[in-house]
């Protein structure tokens, strides 16, 4: 019902002189217009149905007391009915079908893994860098690249239509799977005793929302890909290789992650309306 | 059948509530002008002009005329090389394309689904992924299911459906908000006989107050279920007509036991149409 209906519902009330032969059981005395009209004008006025329900109160209780009978009927019947299944929550609702779920366990078997090196590592005494670091602020890029790519979402072609395709999904599959991951990559970290500072918090947030940005150009699953790649040659190999940790995830480098963070987060408002279109490369 | 159709887009949207209330709000569900489409590499649709209205659209053609990148660019999951398109009374590229969406509902040729949730779970998902009115999910899932034959299996997992189940499924979601733009690329494949009967008389049903195309390439398909028949080639529109006309084009052709009117006419109209582009 329009706004415009309600306006003109308020100027004007059905008359006491129409409403009582209105509720008389059989209605003679009023023409098939005016009924209409009266009826009509009751579907939107609780007022002048308050009022009807008086009328008939006194003018004709046989009426009310069949209303009564057919609705305690009515409901005695639809008690009876099975409770309709809960609509699944909000945020499981995107985990797609469990597909997601596959990925995020992987996610968390590489960094447990990692744990698993670290601590091997510690107990030999070989030293050279933590692997948890090296790999948690990367991990996410998997589970984004899983919650978007036009590989891993069998129904990307059915999603990519309807209008909540764009950026607030995207956010709110990325947010899924940072709050499943970032508690595992800690977790993680605490046990191997490792930084236990977090040192690798910031970067994957900062390179997750790069990999969000990137993916407004391409495919995500290849921005995912290209962001990861670039990580493992450009800091973890060397840093095995030097037997150190990486300088880029010492607090000096702070400053740098979040100006990528802020970059990244402003490139993605920029292009906001390009999630739109999900399967546009 | 009326000419246009009331957009209901364009009645919801605010755009049209700061204009005269009274004036009236109709658009074409479908206006393409000089529309191109590419598919890869090459132009799939090519410089195509089609308006459509309420009703059911049969679009036919050869493998490889393009049909189904047409639906795509219908469902906007592509976007037009070239040439203006218009859907529900909106501009699929300079206008407010989530509103646009809201009154769409496609059915892809081949669509992916998630195995582990019941029909249920799934056309509720695309239900709100649709952006409809929380409290009115439910109730819209239910008549959906019914509405293809499946709210006995409701609550059966996808992975446990068979074939045509899954894609009576894919049509539940499509209808489930009410579209007024229904696009179906290839629905009865997988279908049994029995199946595509119903399935027609679902299309007739939703055709009444809504615009809906289906491609196929099956002309018996087009011939009892659609109002009208839009026939391409190599991207470009060879005829557009009620399905009298189609089998008045096969007039001049030689009549064989082992085609229907409709067939030799479409046939006539193919090769009438390369002779032409050939010359």
């Amino acid at each position: 019902m329009s706004r415009r209906h309600v306006a003109a519902a308020e100027t004007w009330h059905v008359p006491d002189g129409l409403l009582e032969p209105f509720a008389a059981i059989d209605r003679p005395s009023l023409p098939p217009p005016a009924l209409w009209s009266i009826e009509a004008h009751l579907e939107r006025c609780p007022d002048c149905r308050a009022r009807l329900t008086r009328v008939m109160a006194t003018g004709s209780p046989e009426i009310l007391s069949l209303v009564e009978t057919a609705q305690t009927g009515l409901a005695a019947r639809m008690s009876e009915l099975p409770a309709p299944p809960r609509p699944r929550r909000r945020l499981t609702r995107h985990l797609t079908g469990g597909l997601l779920i596959s990925w995020l366990t992987a996610c968390v078997a590489v960094l447990l893994a990692a744990a698993l090196l670290d601590l091997a590592a510690g107990a030999s005494g070989a030293g050279g860098p933590s692997w948890v670091l090296l790999v948690a602020p990367v991990v996410p890029l998997l589970g984004v690249a899983a919650s978007w790519s036009r590989a891993l979402d069998p129904a990307r072609e059915l999603v990519a239509a309807t209008p909540a395709a764009g950026l607030p999904l995207l956010l709110w599959r990325t947010c899924v799977v940072l709050m499943v991951l970032v508690p595992a990559a800690l977790l993680a970290d605490v046990v191997t005793g490792e930084g236990g500072q977090a040192a690798w918090l910031l970067p994957c947030l900062a390179l997750t929302a790069a990999t969000l940005a990137l993916g407004s150009v391409t495919d995500m699953a290849r921005a995912a890909g290209a962001i990861a790649g670039a990580w493992a040659i450009g800091i973890a190999v060397p840093a095995v290789a030097m037997r150190e940790a990486p300088a880029v995830l010492e607090p000096a480098w702070l400053p740098a992650w979040a100006g990528l963070m802020l970059l990244a987060a402003a490139v993605i408002a920029a292009r906001r309306n390009s999630y739109r279109h999900m399967l546009d490369a | 059948m009326p000419d246009r159709f009331t957009s209901a887009a364009l009645a919801k949207s605010p755009k049209s509530s700061s204009q005269d209330p009274l004036a009236p709000t109709r658009a074409f569900a479908v206006a393409a002008q000089a529309l191109s489409v590419r598919a890869g590499r090459h132009l799939a649709v090519d410089g195509l002009d089609l308006t459509l209205d309420t009703g059911v659209h049969g679009l036919l053609g050869p493998n490889g005329a393009g049909k189904t990148t047409l639906i795509k660019a219908l469902a906007t999951v592509q976007r037009p090389q070239a040439g203006k398109l218009s859907l529900v009374g909106i501009d699929a590229e300079g206008g407010d394309l989530r509103e646009l969406r809201r009154h769409v509902g496609y059915l892809p040729q081949n669509f992916g689904f998630y195995p582990r949730y019941t029909a249920r779970e799934f056309v509720e998902y695309l239900a709100w992924l649709k952006e409809m009115p929380r409290g009115a999910v439910p109730a819209a899932v239910d008549r959906a299911l019914d509405r293809v034959g499946l709210a006995d299996r409701a609550d059966s997992r996808m992975g446990s459906l068979s074939g045509g189940m899954i894609r009576r499924v894919g049509i539940a979601q499509a209808i489930v908000n009410d579209p007024a733009l229904l696009l179906l690329d290839e629905p009865t494949a997988g279908l049994d006989p029995e199946q595509r009967v119903a399935f027609r008389r679902l299309l007739r049903e939703v055709g009444r107050d809504s615009c809906v195309v289906v491609s196929t390439h099956l002309v018996e398909d087009v011939a009892a279920a659609c109002d009208d028949a839009v026939l391409l080639d190599r991207g470009q529109l060879v005829f557009r007509g009620n399905i009298g006309d189609l089998e008045a084009a096969a007039d001049g052709a030689p009549r064989d036991a082992a085609t229907s009117a409709v067939e030799r006419g479409y046939t006539a109209l193919l090769q009438e149409f390369r002779a032409r582009a050939g010359a």
